[in-house]
């Protein structure tokens, strides 16, 4: 197994991996200081850091998941597309602009502002160590597997070899080689998206009519019964097998569209440009390019439905197709060997590219809020100490990863994993960001309290749905999405916590500053000069 | 506390009595700041106070409010539509493409729309933030 041939996949991936080291090598020389490593100098282009910022976003989860998903289950898998790209809103609306006028390379910074810093420190970067890690293991576990099938390396070596290709980027060149690899990798894979969808319309003689009317009938080219994929129902109908669908599914609809804004990644990169103008420009950049992508889903993930044999498309460890292959094998199909390997080589990308972003939110947070604010008590010792730390997180961070993810194999839930991720983001993060901004009354105890009812409820509440240690039959939580029930917990342990303790004079009375700096923008740090 | 023996005086470097650091960054130490270092910049409260501040604080919510009113309602309605309705969502209204399609890909151009609305908005904060802004000079 350990002697593959030089494929056109392999070249793809070497070539990507030898142009981003190159950008690493020129990023590590400018890396160097908190604002260049943590926040790449601040000096990031409004269009940069939107094609960063959806380079971070569209996962190996939003590619291969989704395309997979909406293959085999239709209308409902187009949901997440949707729900993906509505998140946008709550970020735009609520949280990109006073997060970067107030902050400076943490969420923690803005809830810590007028707040007692150590506590609120710790258990904000508890929360984002959780999002990133749980995350990164779903991405490394995808990554294991996709490698492994597409050029024929072992799960293992392929696993170790994306965390350390990911070490490379982030330790060496901080987060302007994460940028770069993110904007490089959000073009190819749009690239990608559009070929993959202009050659399905292609078999459907470039009439929307015909291909919709084959999606009504697709019979996975003959090999199965005809259905309507643009039907709804088929993952979350209401059955006799699954009383709780309709609920289930307006559960996952929340956690996508308040999981985004409470995303430690995601949040970080508004840092990353030189004012709040420049971030509300890169979210449009990002709703835009987001937005086209999700649309094309419906050629790739409904047209692979067309188009494919059921026999197509390998088995996964449990013997079910796996939807994760959806994409690589209808490139293969429609454009042959060559293309097969460019979506290869897109899909690798992408992997990277995410697991570096989230390398980089869980070291920053762990450097700066733990760390110099809780540990050191905000002052570093000596320069330079932070970023020194948040190399050395990095390290622990991805070599833990990779350890886990060997550990679990291919047979772990990803699908759990993400879902995790994105309730811990919207049930603890999302309500004390808000609080914060726009409650004078909110206090210490309140923000404590709302990231621990948010953390706590949300990963009790998946341990007992039927992705968690229960199958579907004895879950005592009956939803797989536990966004409805611990979002509420979480807005709620943050306002008891605040209301149910002393008010804290000096929180209030720092808010008329953080009210003044999150509205205005006076006294947020700029650009460093270069 | 009595001194044991081999106490040593000597101020810790870096600690926030050492007065004359060699190589330390960071902030100083309280008592080392010079005047215009020790003051705050601006006046927080007094923007905070100022009627043009509350005019803008208000333009922002007055479309913040219930443009994400709006746009979780319609988004929402999605999901609630199509869990608890769905023989009505899959009524089909332009060839074989049914009322759930039309539905979900509205919801991309509802974002669009409230985001070109949001920026529209946002140029206007940004002059009335100018002007504001000009008011209160660094001190």
């Amino acid at each position: 197994m350990l002697a593959f041939a030089i494929t056109p996949a392999l070249g793809m991936f070497i070539a990507f991996v030898a142009i981003t080291l190159v950008i690493t090598y020129f990023s590590a020389r400018k890396a160097t200081g908190s604002a260049a490593y943590f926040a790449a100098g601040r000096s990031i282009k409004g269009w940069q850091n939107g094609l960063a910022v959806a380079g971070d976003y569209m996962s190996a989860a939003s590619f291969l998941g989704i395309s997979g998903i909406i293959c085999l289950k239709g209308y409902d898998g187009f949901m997440y597309s949707v729900g993906f790209l509505v998140a946008y809103l709550t970020v735009l609306l609520l949280v990109a602009e006073p997060l970067r006028n107030a902050g400076k390379y943490t969420m923690a910074d803005l809830l810590a502002y007028r707040l007692k810093q150590r506590p609120v420190r710790a258990m904000a970067s508890l929360s984002t160590l959780t999002v990133s890690t749980f995350y990164m293991i779903a991405q490394m576990v995808g990554a294991g597997g996709i490698i492994e099938q597409l050029i024929g390396v072992p799960f293992a070596p392929a696993v170790i070899g994306v965390g350390v290709l990911m070490l490379v980027y982030v330790v060496f060149g901080g987060m302007l080689a994460t940028t770069w690899v993110q904007i490089i990798k959000a073009i190819l894979l749009m690239a990608g998206a559009f070929a993959l969808s202009w050659m399905v319309l292609a078999r459907h003689d470039y009439s929307l009519t015909a291909f919709f009317n084959n999606v009504a009938v697709a019979d996975y080219a003959g090999t199965k019964p005809p259905v309507n994929l643009l039907d709804p129902g088929m993952a979350y109908g209401a059955s006799a097998a699954n009383p709780y669908g309709a609920l289930d599914f307006i559960s996952l609809a929340l956690g996508l569209v308040l999981g985004t804004a409470g995303l430690p990644h995601i949040l970080v990169r508004f840092y990353t440009v030189p004012d709040a103008k420049t971030a509300r420009i890169s979210v449009v950049w990002a709703t835009a390019i987001i937005g086209v992508f999700y649309v094309l889903t419906t050629f790739f993930g409904f047209g692979a439905a067309t188009l494919l044999k059921m026999s197509d498309i390998p088995l996964d460890a449990k013997g079910l197709p796996n939807g994760n292959m959806v994409a690589p094998v209808l490139a293969h199909v429609l454009g042959g060997e060559f293309f097969f390997a460019f979506i290869s080589a897109v899909a690798f990308a992408t992997i990277l590219a995410v697991v570096a972003g989230l390398t980089m939110s869980a070291s920053t947070s762990f450097a700066h809020d733990f760390w110099t604010n809780v540990i050191h008590h905000g002052r570093e010792h000596r320069p330079g100490e932070e970023v020194f730390v948040a190399r050395i997180t990095a390290f622990f961070v991805g070599a833990a990863s990779i350890a886990i993810a060997i550990k679990l194999g291919s047979s772990v839930n990803a699908a759990m994993l993400v879902g995790l991720a994105f309730a811990v983001a919207a049930s603890a993060n999302l309500p004390v960001i808000l609080f914060s901004i726009f409650w004078k009354r909110f206090n210490t105890t309140g923000a404590v309290c709302g990231l621990a009812a948010g953390l706590v409820s949300s990963i009790v509440l998946i341990l007992l749905s039927k992705n968690g240690l229960y199958d579907a039959k004895t879950a005592p939580f009956p939803l797989a999405n536990p966004g409805i029930v611990s979002i509420p917990l979480g807005f709620l342990g943050a306002y008891l916590g605040t209301i149910l303790t002393a008010r804290d004079m000096e929180a209030e009375s720092k808010f008329d500053e953080l009210s003044v700096r999150s509205q205005t923008g006076l006294g947020a740090e700029g650009a460093t000069a270069h | 506390m009595s001194t044991p023996e081999n106490f040593d005086p000597t101020p810790i470097s870096g600690g926030p009595t050492d007065v004359s650091p060699l190589g330390r960054g960071g902030e100083k130490p309280a008592h080392e700041r010079t005047a215009s270092e020790d003051g705050d910049p601006y006046d927080w409260s007094a923007i905070a106070a100022h009627p043009e501040f509350a005019a803008l604080k208000r333009a922002k919510l007055r479309f913040i409010i219930p443009g994400t009113i709006f746009f979780l309602l319609f988004y929402m309605s999605l999901p609630v539509l199509v869990g608890f309705f769905p023989a009505l969502m899959k009524t089909a209204v332009w060839g074989k493409v049914n009322i759930a399609y039309i539905f979900a890909l509205s919801q991309f151009v509802m974002t669009w729309v409230v985001c070109a609305l949001y920026v529209r908005a946002a140029k206007r904060w940004d002059r009335m933030n100018a002007e504001l802004l000009a008011k209160f000079p660094r001190r």
